[in-house]
């Protein structure tokens, strides 16, 4: 109950700041990391597309309601323009619902999406979606599937252009002309994601991307998607129920979940993650964040391992 | 990076029922078998002439006909009312299919009406035509387009409830809608099954063929098994048979093609 209060508040004060998200980042590490973010863009070379945008999304006071049954309740929340947002939460608790709907794949009941200031009604185009699913059309092949993201009204070399080079960005070059069915799980995840970026998205939604994915070629899809951000810094909202892989990939982490005694899920925690990417994977201060995380998720800790005290340089939340 | 094995080429071993030879020489057994069995009942004299002609008595009825033209013209006529009567049943049923399988409201409107009508017998749709369409070729060339329409119809209208919904949704987040959707995601989806529609709708279409052809025509292979039993022809009964049987396996067989080139390209 107190939580949502809290986290609308350290909303308002990073849109003051106009900082974003970071600013609520004690250490400061989240600003210095978008710094060489925008860094690296422009020292990105050949696979760096022209024209890269990255829009605002805010959700207000946002529910979803199924048959009488609420879903999600009072989502407010605002993402800043290229900041990676992973949203965590049990399954069933309507994350993917909170993607779909800033895609305009589905309606909120109650409250407004917007992106970039204006309110998302219907397939918004400013959004490309990858899916849990690669999802790819079989009957065509692999780089024709790309093109399929090419926003409307491209011009046929081109998008031919824009084909290869993010087949080139995600290591697919070779199998352009391959259907889908004669490519590996990881490679059609691969071919997904250069679909959705096709559309120069100002907003990247990825619902579980890498959730049927073995745990390597998880890892390897990770790294590459930090690639590709660090390529074209477009804002990005990414549902996971792999806290490892939130704190791995975002800047920021929401936990979504039920309160006691009130239907529908809202937000319960807000995490800023500390330190730049890609992060050690093995960092002491991701582990506090990750148990903490992980209480919030239902998932008992089991305690200090040999007694030592975890200590953390991490302030808890509401900092 | 991932597993690259698929970029290997096929082993070159195959087994011998893959051997296109062998399926035809396969195929081929059982009726050359018949067609001996069939000499060697006759030959013996189990049968009587007037019971089961040899089968060099149907070729001779075959030269003969042939000779004076007749063959060739009740074969001609008979396949292309068959191939006119399929294609506007088959493009009716693509229509009708198309607008129930994807429409919420035309299935409501439209469904419960076709599948009445799917229940009437062909035969009963005969002394209807005849009486409004008279005995010309309009009225066999429809009852042949009715008989194409109801497996093209079900085919497609069941094929595009089935479409992956993930897919469409996929069309959908990527910017498609209506017809573009349609012609992108649906219609290639349920391509495969379309062709399997039309393949039973061709076998539909023989079998409404003979109906309207043994009712009222004047040439055409139905004409020829009517007017032969008529006239007690026993050879010409079977070599109108035979032809029936030869022509619908012809025209089956180039439609499997085009259904085993559309299971490769479209799924």
């Amino acid at each position: 109950m107190s939580h949502t209060a809290d986290v609308s508040t350290d909303l308002t004060g990073t849109d003051a700041t106009g900082t974003g998200p970071t600013g609520a980042d004690p250490t400061g590490a989240g600003v210095r990391d978008r710094d060489e973010l925008r860094a690296g863009a422009t020292t990105a070379g050949p696979s760096a597309p022209a024209g890269n945008t990255a829009y605002t999304v805010e959700f207000a006071g946002v529910g979803r309601t199924f048959a009488a049954e609420p879903v999600l309740r009072d989502v407010t929340l605002t993402v800043a323009p290229g900041e990676v947002l992973a949203i965590l939460g049990t399954s069933g608790c309507g994350k993917s619902t909170l993607l779909r709907i800033a895609a305009g794949l589905d309606a909120p009941s109650t409250g407004t999406v917007r992106i970039d200031g204006s309110a998302v009604d219907g397939i918004d185009a400013r959004c490309a979606v990858g899916f849990q699913e690669p999802r790819l059309l079989p009957w065509r092949t692999v780089s024709a599937n790309v093109a399929l993201g090419l926003p409307r009204g491209t011009r046929r070399d081109a998008g031919a252009a824009r084909v290869a080079q993010l087949l080139e960005l995600v290591g697919l070059s070779a199998f352009a002309g391959h259907r889908p069915r004669e490519i590996s799980g990881g490679m059609a995840q691969r071919a997904s994601l250069a679909r959705a970026l096709a559309r120069n998205p100002g907003v990247l939604l990825l619902d579980e991307p890498f959730g049927a994915l073995d745990a390597l070629t998880r890892l390897k899809m990770q790294d590459l998607l930090l690639d590709v951000h660090a390529a074209a810094p477009t804002t990005v909202l990414l549902v996971t129920h792999d806290v490892d892989e939130a704190l791995q990939l975002a800047d920021r982490v929401i936990l979504l979940g039920r309160e006691d005694g009130r239907a529908g899920a809202t937000i319960r925690q807000e995490v800023v993650v500390p330190g730049r990417r890609p992060r050690d994977r093995g960092s002491a201060e991701l582990a506090e964040l990750r148990g903490r995380l992980l209480a919030g998720l239902g998932i008992e800790r089991h305690g200090q391992p040999r007694g030592l005290p975890s200590t953390s340089t991490v302030p808890h939340f509401p900092y | 990076m991932v597993d690259t094995d698929v970029s290997r080429s096929r082993t070159p071993q195959r087994s011998l029922s893959s051997r296109s030879w062998a399926v035809i020489l396969g195929g081929a057994i059982l009726p050359v078998l018949i067609i001996a069995a069939w000499q060697l009942t006759t030959a013996l004299g189990v049968f009587t002439i007037a019971q089961l002609p040899s089968p060099e008595m149907v070729w001779t009825a075959a030269v003969d006909l042939f000779d004076r033209g007749l063959l060739t013209l009740d074969v001609a006529i008979s396949t292309q009312r068959v191939i006119i009567g399929f294609v506007i049943g088959a493009a009716l049923g693509l229509g009708a299919g198309a607008l129930v399988g994807l429409s919420r409201a035309s299935d409501i409107l439209l469904a419960p009406t076709i599948g009445a009508l799917r229940a009437v017998p062909s035969l009963a749709w005969v002394p209807l035509l005849l009486l409004w369409l008279k005995i010309g070729e309009e009225s066999k060339i429809t009852l042949i387009a009715i008989g194409a329409f109801f497996p093209v119809y079900t085919t497609v209208t069941g094929a595009l409830r089935h479409v992956d919904r993930q897919l469409v949704e996929a069309g959908r987040a990527f910017g498609l809608r209506g017809v573009r959707l349609f012609t992108t995601v649906q219609l290639p989806a349920v391509i495969p099954s379309v062709i399997s529609g039309l393949r039973l709708a061709l076998a539909q279409a023989w079998l409404f063929l003979v109906a309207a052809e043994l009712l009222g025509a004047s040439m055409g292979l139905g004409f020829l098994l009517s007017d032969s039993g008529t006239n007690g022809r026993l050879d010409r009964i079977l070599l109108a048979i035979i032809m029936l049987a030869v022509l619908g396996k012809l025209s089956d067989a180039l439609i499997g093609l085009l259904e085993k080139w559309a299971a490769r390209r479209w799924s």
